[in-house]
């Protein structure tokens, strides 16, 4: 078992308190006044470079924004975020945006080097063609500092580049779709990015276009006390392709940090957008102390018919997320996908889940959701399959199994199933249960011992989601899972 | 939220109805008490709307137009009279017990023959005002500041505590039957006690005209460890009213609940079950058949404690919509921390017949222990294609081949309930709610 041992290395390789990307960064930082305002906005904005409509859109969603009350409806508990007390702007210094990597500080370049994204990627300055290119669109606190490949894509004719500047250069698409998925009243979280987003990934693909590679953004939360509020836009036109990764992981920190980004995706006729996540931030210390609040707006729009939207989702860090990824399958015969698995351990509370919202006709969607608490943690999965009017034949298939590991954790499942068309055919099954004692006693008795056991059943357990991961992605997935349970046996 | 709320016509109503009448509802001061803090709640919070997660698919605030008084008492004649009009149950043999307008009427109840089988009755008014009144309206955590249970406790009017002696096992099913004699509000509590060892059956029906006035039942059972108790409701009503039942359920160990709820007709029926298990090694089967079509909404809503232990739960609920019917289910299956060796398996399945048709299904799991099994599943959609045609291709004529498999669909749930009398009644029930369309 070379897989499993791997995994058994790492995992002892980390403890849970020793969490191998907290470090810090010290590079000088800009930053805005603390404080929610007006001001701040303004501020924001014109730091930015924004055109004049947008400072009004943010405006706008700020003014809203203070009418709105803080939801509590969801399965977490955790102290009020005072928002005032929050730098809503942060950015490293530097006099111009720069030209290559070589301008690009030194100490960015080694805390990317120890997160292990192949900024500079190796092979290229050997002078190899790779074969799967990634392309990365580094997030070093609120703004981009990198975009690689840029060259490449640009001859697809694809569009990937930092909102920022997509709102310098593309200014009527940013404004045609920008908040036309995740409205701006949306929800609390929503409100409050679309008041004051820092930066976030825009893509766009033209009519009939396969993206030659898949497209990558590593978030990284950095500075103490910045809420982080990244805002993603990805557009597939008619007919075109894309595969989108996302990955996350934080330094350590002792104060609660929060993060509200909102993606929005959004395929036209016949497109098919394919969105992966691994997050991994800092999850809080074995006394559930610290860690990152994640309050995620994710939605994809099948806008066009024959469009398809997958979301595959590892969710093993934070300390609170309340997440649900979701497909509005306006296009007739479109389809909608979400694939998860959600780990917590310690005293992470996960509540997680998505939405299917079936409005064309011969739509069909399909959740398979793994939910793993260990430790004291909670995991409840929340989701929503609506079938309207009509959405004649309509097709929904829903998974969604929980294992619990230890007598102190939690696992719920709450789904809501309205079908409001005969002709819509909705299946949906759940089970809860611990790892059963016959799968670990046949483990056993071939010789591994209890850790490799556990982590050979719950990669099984998983296996499900993992194989609707990149390649890239997967190995790194379940080595993640196996690391999030430490100390959850034995 | 502290913000007063605009209070709709009903619950104006309802506010004003319980200032006129709480001087002649019984209970001593402390009973009193209750039903002023209850009635307090509606006032400040109205009737329970779609904005409280509990009523997300059932609006009562919406549905309620009005507040009717509350029924007027009746004598034992025009009692009598409206029993002979209505039988629900026809041939079963059985004993029975008789609330009429919301007052239990000892007249015309088998006092007597049950007395010899071990079984007494009391009214529900006189052990209200006794020392342990206010015991009697007690309810579970699970239910939390629910709306209906409120209304029940504030206007309760009677009802009838029936007590089975440890060891009886009583020969016959006993159908308690709520009967509404002329217009009004029937509002009633039951309480079921079962003592150690002992069995019984129940059939709980409602008949009779209620009118626009809104039917509230709670029926609280006590199965003490051992005992079994085997409850079926007919939720058969002609009233336009809303007609809302309550079960309070506590199970003591190595004892067994099965109950079965069958809505067809009302315009608005909540049948809302909380069950909790007290004792080890106990099981709960707990399943429901709902009918609806017109405008008429249906709501099984359930919650099941696992707070102890070694127990297990089945429910599975069938519903069946046709016209512009709203079905709904809601179920909860809560494990406790220590509830180690919990066995829950929770089914709903919806058969969709026209168009219009909704249904919502809510099954959920909440779990803190980590030893157990539990699942639940959930389908809707309409009649198999497939199976229809199998059926027409051996010369059945389309109708009569959709009967057949909604029979064949509703009964894989009156089947498995198992109590053979009761299942043929049933299932005749079915065979009239399709013939009459």
């Amino acid at each position: 078992m070379p897989a499993v041992q791997e995994t058994i290395d790492r995992v002892k390789e980390i403890d849970v308190d020793q969490y191998k990307y907290g470090f810090v960064t010290e590079i000088e930082s800009e930053v805005s006044a603390k404080g929610l305002s007006e001001e701040t906005v303004r501020f924001l904005s014109a730091k930015k470079n924004e055109p004049e409509w947008m400072t009004e859109w943010r405006l706008d969603a700020l003014r809203r924004f203070q009418t709105m009350e803080e939801p509590t409806w969801a399965r977490v508990s955790y102290p009020k975020i005072d928002l005032d007390a929050l730098y809503y702007w942060a950015a490293p210094k530097s006099v111009e945006g720069p030209k290559s990597l070589d301008e690009v500080d030194p100490e960015l370049l080694a805390t990317y080097e120890k997160l292990g994204i192949p900024l500079r990627e190796q092979e290229i300055l050997a002078g190899v063609e790779p074969k799967n290119r990634v392309a990365v669109d580094a997030v070093f606190d609120s703004v981009s500092v990198v975009t690689t490949f840029k060259e490449e894509l640009k001859k697809a004719g694809v569009i990937f580049c930092s909102i920022s500047e997509a709102l310098r250069e593309y200014p009527d698409l940013v404004k045609k779709y920008l908040g036309s998925v995740v409205p701006v009243t949306d929800n609390y979280y929503a409100t409050l990015n679309s008041a004051v987003f820092s930066d976030g990934s825009f893509v766009y693909i033209p009519e009939g276009v396969r993206c030659p590679m898949e497209l990558s953004t590593y978030f990284r939360i950095n500075e103490q006390n910045t809420g982080q509020f990244e805002r993603t836009l990805i557009i597939a036109d008619k007919g075109s392709y894309v595969s989108y990764l996302e990955g996350c992981t934080a330094p350590q920190r002792d104060e609660n940090q929060l993060h509200a980004a909102v993606v929005e995706l959004i395929a036209l006729d016949d497109a098919e957008i394919k969105y992966s996540t691994v997050q991994n931030w800092f999850p809080g210390d074995k006394d559930g102390k610290g860690g990152i609040y994640n309050f995620v707006t994710k939605r994809g729009d099948c806008r066009g018919k024959n469009s398809k939207i997958s979301w595959t989702q590892v969710e093993t860090g934070s300390a609170v997320t309340w997440k649900y990824p979701s497909c509005i399958l306006r296009g007739d015969n479109s389809r909608g996908e979400f694939y998860s698995i959600a780990v917590s351990n310690g005293y992470q509370q996960v509540d997680s889940g998505t939405k299917m919202i079936h409005l064309g006709k011969n739509t069909s969607s399909r959740i398979i959701s793994k939910g793993i608490s260990a430790g004291k943690s909670q995991n409840t999965y929340r989701g929503l399959v609506s079938a309207h009017k009509k959405a004649s034949n309509a097709r929904n298939f829903t998974q969604c199994d929980s294992l619990l590991i230890g007598q102190d954790c939690g696992a719920h499942t709450v789904p809501y199933i309205e079908s409001k068309n005969a002709t819509a055919q909705f299946e949906h099954e759940a089970t809860t249960s611990k790892i059963s004692d016959d799968q670990m006693f046949y483990c056993q008795q071939r010789g591994m011992n209890e850790e490799e056991a556990v982590a050979l059943i719950v990669n099984g357990f998983v296996k499900d989601v993992i194989q609707q991961l990149p390649m890239e992605f997967a190995v790194e997935a379940q080595k993640l899972i196996s690391i999030s349970l430490e100390g959850s046996v034995g | 939220m502290t913000t007063p709320i605009n209070l709709t016509q009903a619950e104006t109503g309802l506010v004003d109805r319980f200032d006129a009448a709480r001087t002649g509802l019984a209970g001593s001061d402390a009973v009193a008490a209750l039903r002023a803090s209850a009635a307090g709640q509606i006032k400040a919070k109205g009737l329970p709307h779609r904005r409280v997660e509990e009523y997300k698919y059932s609006d009562l605030r919406a549905f309620l137009k009005s507040a009717a008084p509350l029924a007027a008492a009746v004598s034992v004649d025009e009692a009598k009279a409206a029993l002979g009009a209505a039988d629900m149950l026809g041939e079963l043999d059985r004993y029975r017990i008789v609330i009429a307008n919301g007052s239990y009427v000892a007249e015309l109840s088998d006092v007597a023959a049950l007395e010899a089988e071990g079984v007494s009755l009391a009214d529900f008014n006189a052990a209200l005002a006794g020392d342990k009144g206010a015991a009697l309206l007690a309810q579970p955590k699970s239910a939390g500041t629910d709306g209906v249970l409120a209304l029940n406790t504030a206007f309760v009017q009677g009802g009838v505590v029936l007590s089975v002696k440890a060891g009886a096992e009583v020969s016959k099913p006993v159908e308690l039957v709520q009967i509404a004699v002329s217009e009004g509000a029937q509002v009633t509590r039951c309480r079921v006690e079962l003592g150690e060892g002992a069995k019984l059956r129940l059939v709980e029906t409602f008949a009779g005209k209620a009118g626009a006035g809104e039917t509230n039942a709670v029926f609280d059972y006590d199965v003490a460890d051992k005992a079994h108790l085997a409850t079926t409701r007919l939720m058969i009503s002609e009233g336009a009213g809303a007609v809302l039942a309550t079960t309070l359920s506590r199970i003591g160990a190595k004892a067994e609940l099965k109950t079965l709820c069958f809505i067809a007709g009302p315009d608005f029926t909540r049948n809302q079950q909380f069950v909790a298990f007290a004792g080890e090694n106990s099981e709960a089967k707990i399943y429901g058949v709902t009918l609806a079509r017109g405008k008429a909404l249906a709501d099984q809503t359930l919650i099941v404690d696992h707070a102890v232990p070694h127990c297990n739960s089945r429910e599975f609920f069938k519903t069946v919509l046709d016209d512009d019917a709203r079905g709904v289910y809601q179920g909860r299956i809560n494990v406790a921390q220590h509830a180690q060796k919990t066995d829950g398996e929770m089914m709903t399945q919806a058969l969709l017949l026209s168009e219009g048709a909704e249904m919502a299904n809510k099954p959920e799991l909440e779990i803190f222990a980590d030893d157990v099994i539990c699942a639940h599943g959930a389908t809707c959609g309409e009649i198999d294609e497939d199976l229809l045609f199998y059926l027409r291709a051996r010369g059945i004529p389309l109708e009569e081949a959709k009967t057949l498999l909604v029979l064949a669909f509703l009964s894989e749930a009156i089947e498995e309930f198992a109590e053979e009398d009761v299942t043929e009644i049933l299932e005749q029930r079915v065979r009239d709610w399709l013939a009459a369309k």
